[in-house]
């Protein structure tokens, strides 16, 4: 304990870094997974080229990864952007799967209401599908970023400065206030981001405020991963 | 493209395939560690997830445990536990064990859970006693999803078995660090070619068996594309086989 007290300074500094890695990817994540997830939901060949691409991509284990990765796109090994590349393939890799089950949940019945009142295939997808996708996506984003705050503390071992920074000192100079203050730390900040994303979530579909979210989110997508 | 050429060479020098620290070895001791770790996960998680998935009793604590799981970082448990028990192996024996059960825990009940219950009724209907229904019926059609759980282990295991060698001296994750710590590009992106390829084997050996295991009166039954029905009344087997490619990374 006295280690923490004396050492909050430290902690907050590398908490800032950790959030420099980890809320750009989360960002991201989203932004780049909802085309090629919409796109997967769409046709049955893209369907089948997408996922299995993501599928493969997560396969790949976070360090190799984070070593391989300034190689093919020339960032230097221990410079944050390389950390960023590295979570944001890893977020979008999951995300996609996310967004293309979301739009898969959505009610046939709507759609083919949403068409036959006028809506064209562009206004239904922004006004019709993502919003009633939203819970899913919500869902998705929340096992994102609780997955990306604990992988950005792998950059530690190669360098990169993070909450993991903690463990890797705490190890070699063998103080494991050190290391049990890092892993307090990175599941704090990993629920108040969670915390967060729930929010944004009641704020843009206060529909769903009522039933607790997930709640009717169907199983086969990521129920289990909701309630958790 | 000078590291090309240093990682091909290192890939191919003779002297890398031989010996103590040589590329067969710590493969061998790579896939030794990972199957270790998954067999005692498993012998923990299945019976455990299996209760729950019958009895459906205990689920939300399960749940809310995997979850709380799921945030801790898999270096701080790795580096607290090597600074508990010692530099060596049983460290990442104990923290990878640990963090292996919630996804195997999640695959074995999701399993039970994702059959139509009215299936189970009529088990019962028949006449099946409770471990009859539990091994002729929910075990069967739940291997796929228990498969799935056995998948996200594996990659993560895999993957933090490359991490544990940042306290012990085994594993492909050895060249990793080796090659970080005196510059060797060669080493360092050669050792992590070989985990990549490691692991993206094994998650095709898992797509594989995941499909095998699929009893084939369910699979008769099932729609040719999950698009084609309508939305509303699906058959329980489809999203039993959709769930368990869903797996997360935190190592």
């Amino acid at each position: 304990m006295t280690w923490i007290w004396s050492n909050l300074d430290l902690i907050w500094d590398r908490t800032f870094d950790h959030l420099i890695l980890s809320v750009p990817s989360i960002i991201l994540s989203f932004v780049i997974a909802l085309p090629f997830g919409a796109l997967a939901h769409r046709y049955r060949t893209s369907r089948a080229v997408i996922l299995t691409t993501v599928g493969l991509l997560y396969a790949i284990p976070s360090l190799p990864l984070f070593i391989v990765l300034p190689f093919i796109v020339g960032t230097s090994i221990r410079s944050p952007l390389n950390l960023i590349i590295a979570l944001t393939l890893y977020g979008v890799a999951l995300m996609v799967r996310v967004v293309a089950d979301g739009l898969g949940s959505v009610d046939r019945d709507v759609q083919q209401s949403a068409t036959a009142v006028g809506f064209s295939g562009w206004t239904s997808f922004w006004q019709v599908e993502l919003p009633l996708a939203g819970p899913v996506l919500l869902a998705g984003l929340r096992v994102v970023a609780v997955s990306t705050v604990s992988l950005a503390t792998v950059g530690a071992v190669i360098g990169a400065q993070s909450l993991g920074s903690l463990f890797t000192d705490g190890f070699q100079r063998g103080i494991q206030a050190e290391i049990i203050a890092g892993t307090l730390a990175t599941v704090l900040l990993a629920l108040v981001l969670d915390a967060i994303l729930v929010l944004i979530g009641r704020l843009l579909m206060p529909w769903t405020r009522r039933s607790a979210i997930g709640v009717r989110v169907r199983p086969d997508t990521v129920a289990q991963e909701v309630t958790a | 493209m000078n590291f090309v050429t240093e990682t091909v060479a290192w890939l191919i020098d003779p002297a890398n395939w031989v010996g103590a620290g040589g590329i067969p070895t710590r493969l061998v001791q790579h896939l030794l560690f990972t199957l270790v770790t998954l067999v005692l996960a498993a012998v923990i998680a299945v019976p455990i997830g299996f209760l729950i998935g019958h009895t459906g009793r205990g689920r939300g604590l399960a749940v809310a445990t995997s979850g709380a799981f799921r945030a801790i970082p898999t270096l701080g448990l790795l580096t607290l536990v090597a600074l508990w028990v010692g530099i060596g192996l049983n460290a990442p024996y104990v923290a990878l064990t640990v963090l292996a059960i919630p996804p195997i825990l999640a695959g074995a009940y999701t399993g039970f859970e994702a059959i139509d219950r009215k299936i189970i009724d009529a088990a019962r209907a028949v006449g099946m006693s409770e471990a009859q229904i539990v091994l002729k019926v929910e075990l069967p059609l739940g291997l796929p999803l228990l498969i799935g759980g056995l998948r996200s282990a594996t990659l993560q295991v895999v993957a933090t078995a490359t991490l544990a060698a940042y306290v012990a001296d085994f594993g492909l994750g050895r060249y990793l660090f080796e090659g970080l710590r005196i510059r060797d590009y060669g080493e360092m992106l050669g050792g992590s070619i070989l985990v990549i390829l490691l692991a993206i084997v094994l998650e095709g050996v898992f797509a594989l068996a995941q499909k095998l295991v699929v009893p084939r009166g369910v699979t008769a039954g099932l729609p040719t594309d999950i698009r084609d029905g309508s939305s509303r009344s699906r058959p329980a087997m489809e999203s039993t086989i959709k769930e368990g490619t869903s797996h997360v990374r935190n190592e």
